[in-house]
């Protein structure tokens, strides 16, 4: 058999080019995995040991620090730790789809990371839809999370899936209409086409295009943050009420396998905020050699995408969780038409001005600005009427 | 797509739509129509219509799925024996004998099968897909529109609220017979929502 599934997965991951021989096609799939793999697993656990780390400090305490430097192969410690865990699987589960649950939520993990744009060469696959391949992969997450909740029969995972089901299903059309805006004013989907369309100074990023790309990023942030669950949306993992919702009857390597994929997607929503409206691996030219530019295109997107990432660290050590009802009434009495009004307000604009107007941009950025020196102003504010003392040791 | 793809997709199809009306329980007869409907956004993905086939598992998988299923669990909807429905197995296997002789009429004058062209290939891509909706099909588009903005408007109206006066008969509680006015009414009903929604916080604190 000449073409077969592994044939279309190539095809699918390496765009038009034709690959006649099934060895081949079998090796590059093979490879792509164990790549993808190679990729995802490590910036997934280095999410792990920063979000310890950050949130240890955000709580004045001082997290994992003693395997390696600062605790930082304390994720390697723990992956260890849960596969040398016995895997139980209860009686009165569903066994067959308890089992399947875990790999689905991996899968819809691994797989994006085929077009995250580390840098202008650094892409294992430009798909000519890269963005929307994005969504259709991240949306398999639900299956697998209902699927684990129903399986587990158990009052609690059932509560938890159906709780995140239900948030990522609505949270994914805010989501997916802030995508709208940038893909307007590029007019490709694919990944590195949104990033090379911006340039590297931050007024001339998508999110300070227009008024509406500001408000549609800022939509895409806090969705991305409720589809995956995180806090002040971690409703599907409330301790006190569900203990660990979905993930509740698992343990050993299954359970890594739904941290790993939260932490994992974490990352991806960061960059996919990264590439549509932060500019992406955007960096001035030089002429230096290619290897040394890309490898600083890809620190200048992890730096933006940590940054988010830490972002959300943040959210989640200060804020509060919500109330399920104000969870869904942010979502479609807000978010939604707000969406749509930033869809069709970004159509107009990009009919008036094709090419961007400057001075929107600098008023836009302008405006940014103000806000973070607004919020910083606060934060020294009360530093210094607190009187807190301040220990400025990042390392213990 | 090569011809031995498709026989794998086709079988895997056929079989995953067998699960869905051979399985007992509810769930798993919903998973197999899951990977039934995956299986058909990657057949989309082998002729080319990349667009069609990822805009396929987004809607289906992603979302309409996972409707079935909160339906399943609304219901509540348990997994089912073999006895009873003796009517509906006679229509059913009436049913299937008709389609079952159509298939084979069409097996037996069908000489020849054949692989889509290097054409469709390259009809599938999302300029084109948009470029055909928004010019040859615009009528098509637009009253498909239409029809899901009525049925928007229609499910909202069925799970719209009554009127006030209508809501409090069936929601007062105890406290609320003795108030006055509509606007009494509504106020004494938020402050006991607010008790209501305030009490656990408390209690946790």
């Amino acid at each position: 058999m000449n073409n077969s599934l592994v044939t279309l997965i190539g095809r699918a991951m390496f765009g038009p080019a034709p690959l006649d021989h099934t060895d081949q096609a079998a090796a590059i799939a093979v490879a792509c995995a164990v790549v993808l793999f190679a990729i995802a697993v490590p910036f997934a656990s280095i999410v792990t040991w920063v979000e310890r780390r950050v949130w240890a400090r955000i709580q004045s305490r001082v997290g994992p620090n003693r395997v390696g430097p600062n605790g930082f192969l304390q994720w390697l410690a723990d992956g260890v730790k849960h596969v040398c865990k016995e895997d139980v699987i209860p009686e009165e589960a569903d066994a067959p789809l308890f089992k399947l649950a875990p790999y689905l939520v991996v899968l819809a993990f691994i797989l994006p990371w085929a077009v995250m744009p580390f840098s202008s060469m650094l892409i294992l696959a430009d798909l000519n839809i890269g963005i929307l391949y994005m969504t259709a992969i991240t949306a398999l997450t639900v299956v697998g999370v209902l699927m684990a909740g129903w399986s587990s029969n158990n009052k609690w995972s059932l509560i938890g899936g159906i709780r995140s089901a239900a948030q990522i299903i609505s949270y994914e059309i805010p989501a997916g209409l802030s995508i709208f805006p940038a893909v307007l004013m590029t007019g490709t989907l694919s990944m590195q086409g949104l990033i090379r369309a911006q340039k590297w100074e931050p007024y001339h990023w998508f999110i300070f295009a227009n008024p509406f790309c500001f408000v549609a990023a800022i939509i895409l942030f806090v969705s991305t943050l409720a589809e995956n669950n995180r806090t002040p949306f971690d409703l599907p993992e409330a301790e006190s009420e569900l203990v660990a919702g979905f993930a509740t009857e698992y343990s050993s390597m299954r359970y890594l396998f739904f941290f790993m994929a939260e932490w994992g997607n974490m990352f991806i929503a960061a960059a996919i905020l990264v590439t549509l409206y932060l500019g992406g691996w955007q960096i001035p030219r030089f002429n230096w050699s290619p290897a040394l530019m890309n490898l600083l295109q890809f620190i200048c997107f992890l730096v933006k995408v940590l940054v988010l990432v830490f972002v959300s660290m943040w959210i989640r050590g200060t804020l509060p969780r919500v109330r399920i009802d104000q969870m869904m009434s942010i979502c479609w009495k807000y978010f939604v038409p707000i969406g749509f009004i930033n869809m069709i307000g970004t159509a107009i604009w990009v009919a008036f001005f094709p090419h961007g107007s400057r001075l929107m941009e600098m008023a836009m950025f302008a405006l940014a600005l103000a806000i973070v020196a607004a919020f910083a102003w606060r934060v020294a504010y009360f530093t210094r009427r607190s009187r807190m003392e301040l220990y400025f040791h990042p390392t213990i | 797509m090569s011809l031995g793809l498709f026989f794998f997709l086709a079988v895997l199809a056929a079989l995953s739509a067998l699960g869905v009306i051979a399985q007992r329980n509810p769930v798993h007869c919903l998973l197999a129509l899951a990977v039934n409907l995956l299986d058909i956004g990657v057949m989309f993905v082998g002729l080319g219509a990349v667009t069609v086939g990822f805009l396929q598992i987004i809607i289906y998988v992603g979302a309409i799925m996972v409707l079935f299923l909160f339906v399943i669990w609304l219901l509540n909807l348990q997994a089912e024996g073999f006895s009873g429905y003796l009517g509906l197995k006679l229509f059913g296997a009436i049913g299937a004998a008709a389609l079952a002789a159509e298939f084979a009429t069409l097996f037996l004058h069908t000489s020849r099968i054949s692989t889509p062209g290097a054409s469709a290939l390259t009809q599938g891509t999302i300029t084109t897909l948009g470029r055909h909706l928004f010019s040859d099909y615009l009528v098509a588009f637009e009253i498909t529109s239409l029809l899901l903005l009525a049925a928007v408007v229609g499910a909202i109206g069925l799970a719209r609220r009554p009127p006030l006066s209508a809501g409090l008969s069936a929601a007062a509680g105890s406290d609320l017979a003795t108030a006055e006015s509509p606007r009494q009414m509504s106020r004494s009903m938020s402050v006991s929502a607010e008790q209501q929604t305030t009490t656990p916080r408390a209690g946790s604190a």
